[in-house]
């Protein structure tokens, strides 16, 4: 293999990357933002707001580099929106509905656990923009950790209705945790450069503060080892067409303009 | 206390006011006063509420990221206004859930404006530009009125409804920059929203119940009519420039008076709306009687676990 298609490779591989991480934040930035006036109350609606809109913030840096990667004039919202379903990289996890409050809770503190362990890790990147979007992010997320988690044990610790709400939805959700900790080719390339992370060094950790926090909570962590995975291999659920439905209306339906 | 030392209380409390004293939260102040001021300042904060139903039917549907990050950004802006607001209103004695309870019952009004529906993406270029525009000139005012927490309140809004009304104004130069179809949504968009833009500034001086005694206590500083010929002279030169045109064959620019001159308004729609039988006014309610609802058992776990939390705190220091 000569330079540039080492080169290439790199890149293609770095692009992928990218792409793994930030479309995480983009489902669940969408799912989070359907909520906005619709919460149970004023605070918590600020909240979930604010929590979409970090997640958005986010996603906007790391596509504008990912674009910047592919260097062949695509941009952020191309590459946000004008994707097939298969080729989105989520997690199943963050399509997952906002079936009530317990479950939206409970989906986003699954994901806050990790995503505060994988930025931190993402920090030390040998690739110095991801990094330094680690860094940023990771202010933010260390507050969503803290919502979703103070939320937990509220649910889980408050009436005998929310603690059986939030333990249906933890047990639903646990099977969607796994896919984590299973590398793409795109992670295994990226952790061995030193520019990704090692995603399955933080397995242990992660379902330890998960377990912390659940008891905590007073919640029973599931023991079910049945688990899902597919989205990082683009296959979706049946919720992700229709999520992707209304993110993609406009540039769908208007191709090729300003807005 | 007696009547006469009443009249006294009052007489001080005018003098306070004509003085330009702020009226704080603690201050004797006339039971009418109180009571106007819960019914104005709790129906401005369940505006913000409702309000972020319309735009926030778009936030999934944004045409670009940039678009979706600051329409989120404005819709939590007025959530924000909300709970400010709302917190204002609690000092005079009446507490949140109980403002909820009246909104949900229909006992409180809100602005007749978010009854309408917000059926393309040119409609939330317009609702910055028109509707936060439009309330700009009516709160600006506020910033100065005599109830303290109110006043304080409000320059925080203003801030950020002016810097909305840019956005808005923005998304529909935009919009007007691009092609036909751009242009022919922004263009159906301000058909739609101009007359109810209007209406926002509320009913003729001759049919404007509140006005006189507001007028005294600086809840008001200049007529419905004044203020909607203000927002008609500022917005008209804006259509202008995006070069689209305001559905009022009767506009006209009159150098005698040095203002617009405009066409009638459709009050009995504005009164079919305000009695709730807007487009969206069942829909409306609807969400926020839904939200409340579904959010029951969310609040009530929230009270549960404080308490016991307070429970614990007490058992471990004794």
């Amino acid at each position: 293999m000569n330079n540039e298609q080492g080169d290439s490779r790199l890149r293609g591989n770095l692009y992928n990357y990218i792409l793994t991480i930030a479309d995480n934040s983009l489902i669940l930035g969408q799912r989070m933002g359907e909520l906005c006036g619709h919460g149970p109350s004023l605070e918590t609606d600020i909240a979930c707001t604010n929590i979409s809109l970090d997640l958005l913030g986010q996603v906007r840096s790391y596509y504008q580099y990912a674009a910047k990667i592919a260097g062949d004039g695509r941009t952020e919202d191309d590459i946000a929106m004008l994707r097939t379903e298969r080729e989105y990289v989520n997690v199943l996890l963050v399509e997952q509905p906002n079936t009530d409050f317990a479950y939206t809770i409970a989906r986003h503190f699954l994901f806050d656990i990790f995503h505060f362990l994988f930025l931190t890790e993402l920090q030390k990147s040998k690739d110095l923009t991801l990094a330094a979007i680690a860094k940023k992010s990771l202010k933010e997320v260390s507050y969503h950790e803290r919502f979703t988690s103070d939320w937990i044990k509220r649910l889980g610790d408050g009436t005998e209705e929310s603690h059986q709400k939030m333990q249906t939805a933890i047990d639903d959700l646990w099977a969607y945790t796994d896919e984590f900790f299973n590398p793409t080719s795109a992670e295994k390339a990226m952790a061995e450069e030193g520019i990704g992370v090692d995603i399955t060094a933080l397995k242990k950790k992660y379902y330890d503060t998960v377990s912390e926090v659940l008891e905590e909570a007073t919640l029973k962590v599931p023991e079910s080892k049945y688990f899902h995975k597919g989205g990082k291999q683009g296959i979706h659920s049946e919720h992700m067409g229709f999520l992707l439905a209304e993110l993609q209306y406009m540039q769908r339906t208007y191709p090729n303009l300003e807005w | 206390m007696s009547e006469k030392e009443i009249k006294n209380l009052e007489e001080i409390f005018e003098a306070r006011i004509a003085r330009d004293e702020k009226i704080e939260p603690k201050d004797w102040m006339p039971e009418k006063y109180r009571q106007t001021h819960i019914r104005q300042i709790s129906q401005h904060a369940h505006s913000e509420i409702v309000g972020m139903l319309p735009e926030g039917n778009w936030i999934t549907r944004a045409p670009s990221l940039r678009r979706k990050v600051a329409l989120l950004a404005k819709v939590q802006d007025e959530a924000g206004h909300g709970l400010y607001l709302y917190s204002a209103c609690e000092t005079l004695g009446i507490s949140r859930d109980e403002m909820y309870e009246q909104l949900h019952s229909g006992k409180a009004k809100y602005s007749s404006i978010f009854n309408y529906p917000t059926i393309t993406w040119a409609d939330i270029g317009a609702i910055g530009w028109l509707v936060d525009g439009a309330a700009i000139i009516n709160q600006v005012p506020l910033c100065n009125t005599s109830f303290g927490p109110y006043a304080r309140a409000m320059v925080r809004v203003c801030k950020e409804e002016s810097f909305h009304q840019r956005q808005g104004f923005e998304i529909m130069l935009t919009l007007c920059r691009g092609t036909e179809k751009q242009k022919a949504m922004a263009q159906d968009a301000l058909n739609r929203w101009w007359w109810p833009a209007l209406m926002m500034l509320g009913p003729t001086d001759a049919e404007s119940v509140h006005t006189e005694q507001s007028m005294k206590w600086k809840l008001k500083r200049k007529s419905n009519d004044e203020l909607r010929q203000q927002f008609i002279d500022q917005t008209v030169p804006q259509a202008d420039i995006l070069g689209i045109t305001m559905p009022d064959p009767d506009l006209k620019w009159n150098e005698e008076t040095g203002h617009y001159d405009f066409g009638e308004i459709d009050w009995d729609e504005f009164w079919q709306v305000v009695k709730g039988h807007g487009p969206m006014n069942k829909e409306r309610m609807k969400a926020r009687v839904g939200a409340w609802e579904r959010g029951e058992w969310v609040r009530d776990a929230a009270m549960a676990f404080a308490e016991k939390n307070e429970q614990r705190k007490i058992a471990k220091s004794s």
